[in-house]
C-alpha cells in the first residue's frame, strides 16, 4: 500500500492541475456556442465552435498541409535562433568587447517591427521557406541571447574562486562551471523563443508565404479572410496556437529532463 | 598536466582508503610582511600585518565581523593581491613551486556543484589540474573515506545534510594534498552539535596530515578547541592585537569543552576581543559554543 500511494498522489496532483483548465475550456466553448446560436450572431463575424470544428474536418487536407509548412518555417527559425543565439550569448560572456559591440544590434532584432521588415526578407531570401524561417529567427533570437548571457553571468563568485584557485583552464571553466550553471536560464530563453518562432513564421508568411503552392497557416488566414470564411480563419488560428503550444511543450519536456539531470530546481 | 608535488606520487600508488601513516609532512610556512590594504570606498581594511605561521601549525584567526580576516585569507590564497606588503609561502624543502597548487580553500558554504556526484565533486580539483577523470575519481576515494563518507560516493549534494556537504567540501580541499588549508568560517551556518563534531574531525585530520591550517572564525570556543595558536584581530582597520599560544592538550575531545583550563583560555580570547572593540558596534562574536 505504501508503494502505491506516491503514484496515487501523483495522479491526484496531475488531475488537480489538468482539471481546472479543462473545465474552463468546456464552459467557455459551451457559452460561446449557445450565445452565437441564441442571439443569431452572423457567422462571418463569430462562427460557433461547431462550425470551426467542421471546417477543420472538411478542410483537413489543405489545413494539414498548411500546418506542416508553417511548422517547418517555425522549427527551422527556432533551431537557427537556438544555435546562433546560444553561440552569441556564449561569445558575449567571454568578451566584453564583443558584447559591447554587438549586443545593441542584437537588441535591435528584438525591437525591429517584423511586419515592416518582412518584405525585405522576401527580397533577400526569395519567397517561401527561407524568408519565413529568417522571420521566425529574428523574432525569437533575442530572448535566447539575453537569457544565455544572464545565465552564464550568474555563476557564484566563490565557485569562480575555486576554479581560479586550482588554475582551471578557460575551457574547463566554461564546460564544468558556467554552462551547467547557465542551463536553467538558457531553457527559459528557449521556452520563450519556441512560442515566438511560430508568431514570426506566421508574420513571415503574410508577406512571403507563397512558394510552389505550399501555403502555410498565415496564407490560409489571409485567404479565409478575403473569402469571409471566418470558420476557416478560426481553424487556422487554432492550429497555429496549437503548433506554438506543442513546440513549447516539446522544449519544456527537454528542459525538464535536462534540469533533472543537472539537479537544478525546475 | 599541472604541477603535482613529486613527493605525492608514490603515496597515490598505494592510494587506499585506510588511514595512512604520513612520514613525509607536506606543510608550508606562511610569512606575511608589512601587509596593508584599503578598499576604494570604505578605507583601510588591514594595517601593518606582520605574521609568520610555522609550517604544520594550526592557527585560528579571530575577530569581529568586517575586521578583514576573510580578506587576509583571500590574500594568502592568492585570489586577491594586497595594496602593499608581501606574502611568502614556502615548503620546508625550499623547493620553488607554483604556490596555488599547494593551497586549498574551504568556504562558509560547502560550495559543491549540484550536478556532480559526491565523488565527482571531490575529484574536481584534480580534473582542473589536468588529471584524467578516471584517475581523479580513484584518488578522490581516499579523502572521502577520511571524512567518513566512503558510502555515499554516488549521491548528489541535494541528497546530503548540511554537515555531510561540508565534509564533502573538506574532502575536496584535501584531495590535492595541500600544504596549506585555508578555511573561512566553514561551520558557521551549521547547527551547534554538527559544528562540534566537525571541529573534532578537522582537528583529527590535522593531527594525521599536519598541513598548515589557517581557520577564520568568530566563535571563540571553536578557535580555542581547534587551534594551537589564536590570533585576535581588532575592528577595522584590522590589526593583530593578540597572538596567543593555546595551552591545551594535544588530543582534544568533546570533554575538553567542559574543562576549566579550556574556559580560561576562551575567556582570555574573549577579553582581547572585547578590549579591542569587537562588541561595540553590535557585531556578533560568539562566546557560546
Amino acid at each position: 500500500m505504501t508503494e502505491r500511494s506516491p503514484r496515487r498522489a501523483a495522479t491526484r496532483e496531475l488531475l488537480s492541475a489538468a482539471l481546472p483548465p479543462a473545465l474552463t475550456f468546456v464552459i467557455v466553448i459551451a457559452l460561446w456556442e449557445s450565445v452565437v446560436r441564441v442571439f443569431s450572431v452572423p457567422r462571418f463575424l463569430v462562427p460557433p465552435p461547431s462550425d470551426v470544428l467542421t471546417a477543420i474536418w472538411t478542410e483537413r487536407a489543405p489545413l494539414s498541409g498548411a500546418l506542416l509548412t508553417t511548422a517547418q518555417g517555425a522549427v527551422l527559425g527556432f533551431l537557427l535562433s537556438a544555435s546562433l543565439g546560444t553561440t552569441a550569448g556564449l561569445a558575449f560572456s567571454l568578451s566584453r568587447w564583443l558584447e559591447r559591440g554587438l549586443y545593441p544590434y542584437a537588441l535591435f532584432l528584438q525591437t525591429v517591427p517584423i511586419v515592416a521588415v518582412a518584405p525585405l526578407l522576401v527580397l533577400w531570401f526569395g519567397p517561401g521557406l527561407r524568408a519565413v524561417a529568417v522571420s521566425a529567427f529574428i523574432v525569437s533570437v533575442f530572448p535566447i541571447i539575453a537569457n544565455t548571457l544572464a545565465g552564464l553571468r550568474s555563476v557564484d563568485p566563490r565557485l569562480s574562486d575555486l576554479f581560479r584557485l586550482y588554475g582551471a583552464k578557460l575551457g574547463d571553466t566554461v564546460l564544468k562551471l558556467r554552462l551547467p550553471t547557465a542551463i536553467p536560464s538558457m531553457m527559459t530563453g528557449l521556452k520563450v523563443a519556441s512560442g515566438l518562432s511560430v508568431i514570426g513564421a506566421i508574420v513571415g508568411e503574410f508577406v512571403a508565404g507563397f512558394s510552389e503552392g505550399n501555403a502555410g497557416l498565415g496564407i490560409t488566414v489571409l485567404a479565409a479572410y478575403r473569402q469571409l470564411r471566418t470558420d476557416l480563419l478560426f481553424a487556422a488560428v487554432l492550429l497555429a496556437s496549437l503548433l506554438g503550444l506543442s513546440l513549447f511543450a516539446l522544449v519544456n519536456v527537454l528542459s525538464a529532463l535536462l534540469l533533472r539531470r543537472l539537479r537544478a530546481p525546475g | 598536466m599541472g604541477w603535482v608535488c613529486p613527493c605525492l606520487q608514490p603515496r597515490v600508488a598505494l592510494g587506499e582508503a585506510a588511514p595512512r601513516s604520513r612520514e613525509i609532512t607536506i606543510s608550508s610556512r606562511v610569512a606575511i610582511r608589512g601587509l596593508s590594504h584599503a578598499f576604494n570606498p570604505g578605507g583601510a581594511v588591514l594595517q601593518d600585518i606582520e605574521l609568520v605561521i610555522e609550517a604544520g601549525s594550526f592557527v585560528a584567526l579571530l575577530g569581529p565581523s568586517g575586521c578583514g580576516k576573510s580578506t587576509l585569507l583571500r590574500f594568502i590564497s592568492g585570489l586577491e593581491k594586497p595594496a602593499s606588503g608581501s606574502i611568502e609561502i614556502s615548503t620546508g624543502a625550499g623547493e620553488h613551486t607554483n604556490p596555488r597548487t599547494k593551497l586549498a580553500f574551504v568556504f562558509q558554504d560547502a560550495q559543491l556543484l549540484p550536478w556532480r556526484s559526491v565523488l565527482d565533486n571531490v575529484a574536481l580539483p584534480l580534473e582542473l589540474q589536468g588529471t584524467n577523470r578516471t584517475e581523479a575519481r580513484e584518488r578522490a576515494r581516499g579523502p572521502l573515506a577520511e571524512v567518513e563518507l566512503g558510502d555515499v560516493h554516488e549521491r548528489f549534494p541535494d541528497q546530503l545534510s548540511g554537515g555531510m556537504r561540508m565534509r564533502v567540501s573538506i574532502a575536496r580541499a584535501l584531495v590535492t594534498e595541500p600544504s596549506v588549508l585555508l578555511l573561512d568560517e566553514p561551520f558557521a551556518a551549521l547547527d551547534e552539535l554538527t559544528r562540534q563534531r566537525l571541529d573534532e574531525r578537522l582537528r583529527k585530520l590535522w593531527q594525521t596530515r599536519r598541513m598548515t591550517v589557517i581557520f577564520v572564525t568568530h566563535a571563540l570556543a571553536e578557535a580555542a578547541f581547534l587551534a594551537e595558536r589564536a590570533l585576535v584581530m581588532s575592528r577595522r582597520p584590522g590589526r593583530i592585537v593578540l597572538d596567543h599560544r593555546l595551552d591545551l592538550p594535544e588530543d582534544r575531545s568533546f570533554e575538553l569543552r567542559a574543562d576549566a583550563e579550556f574556559a580560561a583560555q576562551t575567556a582570555l580570547l574573549y577579553r582581547a576581543l572585547k578590549e579591542h572593540g569587537a562588541f561595540d558596534d553590535g557585531s556578533h562574536a560568539r562566546s557560546d559554543a
